[in-house]
């Protein structure tokens, strides 16, 4: 079904719009990835990226990601306001991170064990925050995960028993 | 008893005894703008720019219309203030608006009528108002739908509009669990909005075969695992003083409902989210010709590309002339304003030039394929 109807794009049809990064490339380190399949009036990740790595040729069209170019810095991800890009890092044969956009409460702590979610909200297993920036109230948390999920974790539920007073 | 047809429009209304304590002032101004909404504010901002005197009335405490009660991040470049929450960018309209010392804003003030020789009657809490202008921009945006079914007056069945009035402007959350119906833009945003305020969100019902909102924010609910049911409605609302639990139903390709595929849903309120109606109460007071365009919304004015109506000094933008979104009402409203610049001041080449960039940057907004529908019904009205 197209995401049209279902609100969650398949891979396919990110590889057909170019918005998927070659596996050479996710072998080099991290990388982005916009999940913006739309053509809508829209072009806030193109000043979002210090590096000129997104491209759109009018306000209108899809994003063009020139992939060699991408540090996967994230600096993009919480500027967002779509909330669809990504930063995933499958570059270590044993380790993997991914850089999500959040915008729930609680708010994550670095060390947070969290609740990994797919693209359709399934439960993919528990990730470890490292990292977090904000752009206007959103941010971009970067989490370790489970090299065999992180090509599909979209959100997260963080899991805290309130031990703080 | 004797049935007169009325002649043209009576004359505006003297204090009624019991008013007799408000205050009474006449304004006189080059622009009247009705609607603090984007458009109405944009409007004001261009206007002002050129040294008019404006007056600009709202209804509400505060200016920005739809956008004060708007948590997300809005789309479009940076002139258009995207990236930045639709809050945030009421605030900065009405920074901008209130740097004019040319700019009267009347806020908590509501226009109830258009009278002879174009009065326009306005009442506040302690003040009654008759105000004239050289030119008139109407902004006074939409209206929510409601849909008939049995059990919608039930407390718990709202509107999405209502719904984020009452959890972002005065932070109340409206119930627990929500079933939402209508998964067009407004509806996918208020269920992001509801489990950013800890609401469950059983459901977003859409009776069409796809999801009439954009894709990246159908997918911000998607990943929490909200539902999205295409070709489904809502049959019926159960609960004895409020909503408890919902019927819904599947349709077939004619949108009638399929017997045999009822579901209860439990849930505390039910939101509906089935489009808007430009507001065109006011307007057609004026006596502009109306037109019903279905793409729009309803009733629109016809309009020039500078959007002016059929009654030249009468001029129109944002959601009122056709439903569409915050940045094209902006630059809609800034249109309107340079255009009764050119009426008040003559056609100065600095302003015309201004307005052809617009009328530009307009068409590069509307180009996406998303706005289709919109640029149909577009092709209708303008004159
Ligand atoms: C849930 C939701 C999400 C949205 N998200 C986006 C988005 O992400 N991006 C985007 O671009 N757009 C978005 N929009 C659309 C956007 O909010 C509207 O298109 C825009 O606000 C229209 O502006 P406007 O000035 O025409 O009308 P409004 O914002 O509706 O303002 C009209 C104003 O006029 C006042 N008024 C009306 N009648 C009178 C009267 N007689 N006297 C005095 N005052 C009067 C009203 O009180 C109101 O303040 C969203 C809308 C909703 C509901
Ligand atoms: S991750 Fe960094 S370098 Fe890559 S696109 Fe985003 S901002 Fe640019
Ligand atoms: S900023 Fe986000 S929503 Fe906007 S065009 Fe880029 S990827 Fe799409």
């Amino acid at each position: 079904m197209s995401f049209r109807c279902t609100g969650i794009v398949s891979v396919d049809d990110l590889k057909k719009l170019g918005l998927y990064p070659p596996p050479e490339r996710l072998k080099k380190g991290p990388v982005v990835l916009v999940e913006c399949p739309e053509e809508i009036p829209c072009d806030i990740c193109v000043d979002a990226c210090p590096f000129g790595v997104i491209i759109k040729e009018s306000i209108t069209s899809i994003p063009k990601v020139l992939w060699d170019k991408c540090t996967g810095c994230g600096t993009c991800v919480a500027k967002c306001p779509g909330l669809a890009i990504f930063v995933v890092d499958i570059s270590h044969p044993a380790k993997a991170s991914v850089v999500v956009p959040y915008e729930f409460l609680p708010r994550p702590r670095v060390g947070d064990k969290v609740v990994l979610l797919g693209r359709d909200g399934r439960r993919l297993g528990y990730g470890v925050v490292r990292d977090i920036f904000e752009d206007n109230k959103t941010l971009a948390v970067k989490i370790d995960v489970a090299r065999e999920v992180a090509l599909e974790v979209r959100g997260f539920e963080v899991v805290r028993h309130e031990e703080e007073g | 008893m004797v049935i007169e047809r009325q002649r043209g429009l009576p004359e505006i209304p003297s204090l009624s005894p019991e008013k007799e304590r408000m205050s009474r002032e006449t304004l006189l101004a080059d622009v009247l703008v009705i609607g603090g909404g984007p458009a109405g504010l944009a409007a004001a901002i261009k206007a002002a720019q050129f040294g008019l005197n404006i007056i600009i009335v709202e209804d509400h405490y505060k200016l920005g219309g739809q956008l004060i009660k708007q948590t997300h991040r809005f789309f479009g470049s940076r002139e258009l203030f995207g990236g930045l929450r639709g809050f945030q960018i009421a605030q900065i309209l009405e920074r901008q608006v209130k740097e004019y010392g040319n700019v009267r804003v009347l806020t908590k003030t509501y226009a109830y009528g258009v009278f002879r020789d174009q009065w326009v009657g306005l009442i506040s809490e302690n003040s009654v108002y008759e105000a004239k202008a050289k030119c008139y921009i109407l902004a006074t945006g939409a209206m929510e739908n409601y849909l008939a079914f049995p059990g919608n007056d039930l407390p718990g069945v709202i509107g999405a509009g209502g719904a984020q009035t009452l959890m972002n402007e005065y932070g109340i959350r409206p119930g627990k669990k929500a079933l939402i119906v209508g998964a067009g833009n407004v509806g996918l945003i208020v269920a992001y909005q509801l489990l950013q305020a800890g609401v469950r969100v059983k459901a977003v019902l859409e009776i069409m075969p796809q999801i009439g909102g954009w894709f990246v924010h159908a997918a911000k609910i998607a990943r929490y695992g909200v539902p999205i049911l295409l070709q489904h409605t809502i049959k019926e609302v159960l609960g004895k003083d409020s909503v408890e639990a919902a019927i819904i139903v599947k349709v077939d390709k004619d949108y009638s409902p399929i017997p045999g595929t009822e579901r209860k849903i439990e849930c505390d309120f039910v939101l509906l989210s089935a489009g808007l109606t430009p507001d065109t109460r006011l307007l057609s007071q004026f006596g502009v010709k109306l037109k019903w365009v279905p793409e729009l919304g309803g009733l629109v004015p016809l309009r020039t590309k500078y959007l002016e109506t059929t009654i030249p000094n009468v001029l129109v933008a944002g959601d009122m002339s056709g439903i569409e979104e915050a940045t094209t009402a902006i630059i809609e409203g800034w249109i309107a304003g340079l255009t009764a610049v050119v009426k008040v001041l003559g056609p100065k080449s600095e302003v015309l030039r201004e307005r052809e960039r617009l009328l530009k940057l307009l068409k590069e907004y509307r180009a996406a394929p998303v706005s289709e529908r919109v640029k149909r019904g577009l092709k209708r009205v303008i004159i």
